[in-house]
């Protein structure tokens, strides 16, 4: 007779057959027999988290610096409800998590036990697929299949909820069963016909540009590879959304920057402008288009995405490849490798024209700002953040907000997955436990939470996880009083009414950096800035560094909401000069 | 145009909605209308009516038909985000206009009146089979086949004839003719 195993042990075995090393989570009534089981498996880690929330961010930020997909596991009511942000923000942002919760004993459903909440029913909208496992005889067939729904496809969060006396009850184990299809939803069937009217286009485009988004870091490093042959092959420029950022190297010549609303002038003018553009992994997301009447309108447009609802949910396109990003770019690269061989010279020259006049958008020099000797600038400090650690392999967090959008713009990245932000539920609070799941795979690097002051202090006291497992991450927060985006917004648009946006009575970072038994930094003198910046990467263990920055800076470029791409706002210099036509001023 | 004091675009073109049927073949398990009718909502989509029933016992196969108004690329959007779903097999959609496919609703009429009234009642329903399910002195249910605005139709006509209650399925929908879905 086959070996009977509890629920709980067959958790555990599922969890090593799936190769998972950590779990993020948070104990409670309705998952003790798992906590309970633990000790049993010394291949699995768990990580004690403060709250919930801080386990789903951190195991994004575990998933997205690593490419395997983040395992949470939290206890039945307020665990599942406090783990819902989490759960949301990675099906925004397309990150494989597993959320394993307790639930109270079958029997106990539905007659608002102690503890209880209708979990599946709450994360319905919010994950994948999610399963409620009322059948101990179930529980391995599930946990197998909330794997491969969570990393295959476009990924995304799934959850298990596991009753109380599902966790106790005995079965047998089954092995998972990579042979079952799921309802035939694999979306790699694109044709090489496809492919050759792609390069029918990319061969007569005289104003091409691509733009690549996070699908492109999910479909693995191989595409970045990929990506980085396409735009070698063809010469193209090559502009990324928030997500994307890393795929191709952030100092490249035929890199514009990122695109959007926070883009550069050369990014947004060349998508305007352009007359072939081409989405790889990425899905028109309306902090990226703008006015969508007036997005690209004279080009045609190319969508290459895993996810078929993607494709003309927002922008109608000519042609649709749907696939993984590295088949389809590595296809594409081949088909153009083959066709080249007789005629070595490609459409180079065809571009040479359009690649003057993004030479002449970059002039205006988008990302510039005026910089101070007496107060530190928030772009000015990201950029010496990125000069002291550029030689490192760094990985990057932040939260939401201004300060995110600066560290887009001025910190720039070579390598895929090592840019971990809220780009779609935009969680403020995102950035410090997913630096700790960042850590924790991968324990050796440098790993930075580019902060602001009150997006941090929602989720802070993650600081207590970092200190207890050592995990050095580095929290740099820069620091302006205010709800930087609100109180931008509220300048440019609602009359400089600053409603609730200044936080009045904010802690003092250095004090709570020692009550957490981490080291505190303070710098509020640009002079300062680089020795003391550098004190923190050089110190072994977790740091809260508050760098003081100007209040009243704001972020630009802008796109205005409602308009298209080549009508931005650009800095403070651009704003005096064109004073006399009072252009860039419409909306002050 | 009036500035904008909001992040987000404001809304522009507004293209046309038209009423097309879904039939979404799904695995008869707990929680999958919730699902179905959770994207829906989730989405704004609107559900005129609804039909659902088991229709593989075997294979545990149910069968969901739906009707909705949208744009055509929305109409398109409910058509692959229904097919992401894990439990959907299949999705099909018609326009309400499509000659090869058959709609049906079905109604059940409660009368009471005299004798006269019902039938009376009964020769108004001539066209849509009408079956009596259930008959008094004073009382009949009626059952009818029909579309969606012959019910209604239906509906408001009866009234002065003594119909007190009336209870309908949603649509269900076939093809024409030898071939089927997909």
């Amino acid at each position: 007779m086959p070996k009977l195993f509890s629920g709980a042990e067959i958790v555990f075995k599922c969890l090593e057959d799936q190769k998972v090393e950590h779990i993020f989570g948070y104990p409670g009534g309705a998952v003790l027999p798992i906590y309970d089981e633990l000790k049993n498996h010394p291949s699995i880690k768990h990580i004690l988290v403060r709250h919930e929330q801080g386990a789903g961010h951190a195991a994004e930020g575990y998933a997205r610096s690593s490419g395997k997909p983040g395992v949470v596991l939290v206890t039945s009511g307020p665990g599942a409800t406090n783990v819902v942000t989490a759960l949301t923000d990675a099906y925004m942002d397309s990150v494989p998590l597993v959320c394993i919760s307790g639930q109270v004993p079958t029997h106990l459903i539905g007659t608002d036990a102690f503890q209880e909440c209708d979990t599946t029913g709450i994360t319905r909208p919010c994950t994948k697929h999610n399963w409620l496992v009322k059948d101990i005889n179930d529980l391995s067939k599930v946990m197998h299949e909330a794997f491969r729904v969570a990393t295959t496809g476009r990924p995304g969060p799934v959850l298990i909820d596991i009753p109380k006396d599902v966790q106790f009850a005995k079965t047998k184990y089954k092995k998972p069963n990579n042979e079952k299809k799921l309802n035939g939803k694999t979306h790699n069937k694109f044709s090489q016909d496809q492919i050759d009217e792609l390069i029918k286009l990319l061969s007569k485009a005289k104003k091409p540009i691509i733009y690549s988004g996070g699908g492109v870091i999910n479909s693995g490093p191989k595409a970045s590879q990929a990506l980085r042959e396409f735009v070698d092959l063809t010469g193209f420029p090559i502009t990324s959304t928030l997500q994307g950022l890393g795929a191709y190297p952030g100092d490249d010549n035929q890199f514009l920057g990122m695109l959007g609303m926070h883009g550069t002038y050369e990014a947004n003018n060349a998508m305007h402008d352009c007359d072939l553009l081409i989405n790889i992994g990425a899905r028109f997301d309306d902090r990226i288009t703008g006015k969508i009447d007036e997005f690209s309108p004279n080009s045609k447009k190319v969508h290459i995405d895993i996810d078929p609802s993607s494709i003309n949910k927002i922008i109608k396109v000519d042609l649709a490849i749907v696939g993984d990003v590295t088949s389809v770019i590595s296809k594409i690269n081949k088909t153009i490798s083959k066709s080249k061989n007789g005629h070595s010279k490609s459409n180079k020259s065809n571009i040479a024209k359009w690649w003057e006049q993004i030479e002449k958008w970059r002039e205006k020099n988008s990302l510039n700002f005026v910089n101070s000797d007496e107060s530190i600038k928030p772009q000015h400090a990201v950029q010496r953040l990125y000069e002291l650690t550029k030689n490192k392999d760094t990985y990057v967090t932040t939260e939401v907000g201004q300060h995110q959008m600066w560290a887009a713009q001025h910190y720039k990245f070579n390598k895929p997955n090592r840019w971990m932000t809220s780009g779609g539920l935009g969680t403020m609070g995102y950035g410090l436990p997913a630096a700790v799941g960042v850590q924790i795979a991968h324990p050796e690097k440098l790993v930075i939470d580019i902060a602001g002051e009150a997006s941090v202090l929602m989720t802070m006291q993650e600081m207590s996880t970092a200190v207890q497992y050592n995990l050095p991450i580095k929290i740099f927060i820069l620091n302006n009083q205010y709800m930087g985006m609100v109180r931008q917004w509220q300048e440019l648009l609602h009359e400089k009414n600053y409603s609730e946006s200044y936080s009045e009575a904010l802690p003092d970072f250095m004090k709570m950096a020692e009550a957490y038994g981490c080291k505190g930094i303070k710098a509020d003198n640009p002079s300062d800035l680089d020795y003391k910046i550098q004190e923190m990467i050089d110190y072994d263990g977790p740091v809260i560094f508050d760098c003081h920055v100007d209040p009243n800076e704001n972020c630009f470029p802008m796109i205005p909401s409602g308009k298209p791409h080549n009508q931005m706002i650009l800095g403070p210099n651009d704003q005096e000069d064109n004073k006399i036509k009072g252009k860039g001023k419409a909306l002050v | 145009m009036p500035k904008s004091k909001s992040a987000y675009s404001i809304p522009t073109k507004k293209q046309k909605s038209e009423t097309y049927i879904f039939v979404v073949w799904v695995d008869n398990e707990a929680g999958v209308l919730a699902r179905v009718v959770g994207l829906f909502s989730g989405r704004g989509y609107n559900i005129e009516s609804l039909a659902v029933a088991e229709v593989d016992a075997i294979k545990n196969i149910s069968r969901i038909t739906i009707v909705t108004t949208g744009t055509l690329q929305v109409i398109d959007q409910i058509k692959l985000q229904l097919t992401k779903l894990v439990p959907v097999h299949k999705v099909a959609e018609f326009k309400r206009e499509d000659k090869g496919v058959i709609f049906k609703e079905m109604a059940l009429f409660k009368v009471v009146g005299k004798r006269n009234k019902i039938d009376k009642c009964l020769n108004a329903c001539k066209k849509f089979n009408p079956v009596i399910l259930d008959e008094t002195k004073t009382s009949a249910v009626i059952q009818i086949t029909a579309l969606r605005r012959e019910i209604d139709k239906m509906n408001k006509k009866l009234k002065p004839l003594g119909l007190i209650s009336t209870s309908r399925t949603g649509a269900v929908a076939m093809t024409r003719g030898a071939k089927i879905f997909n």
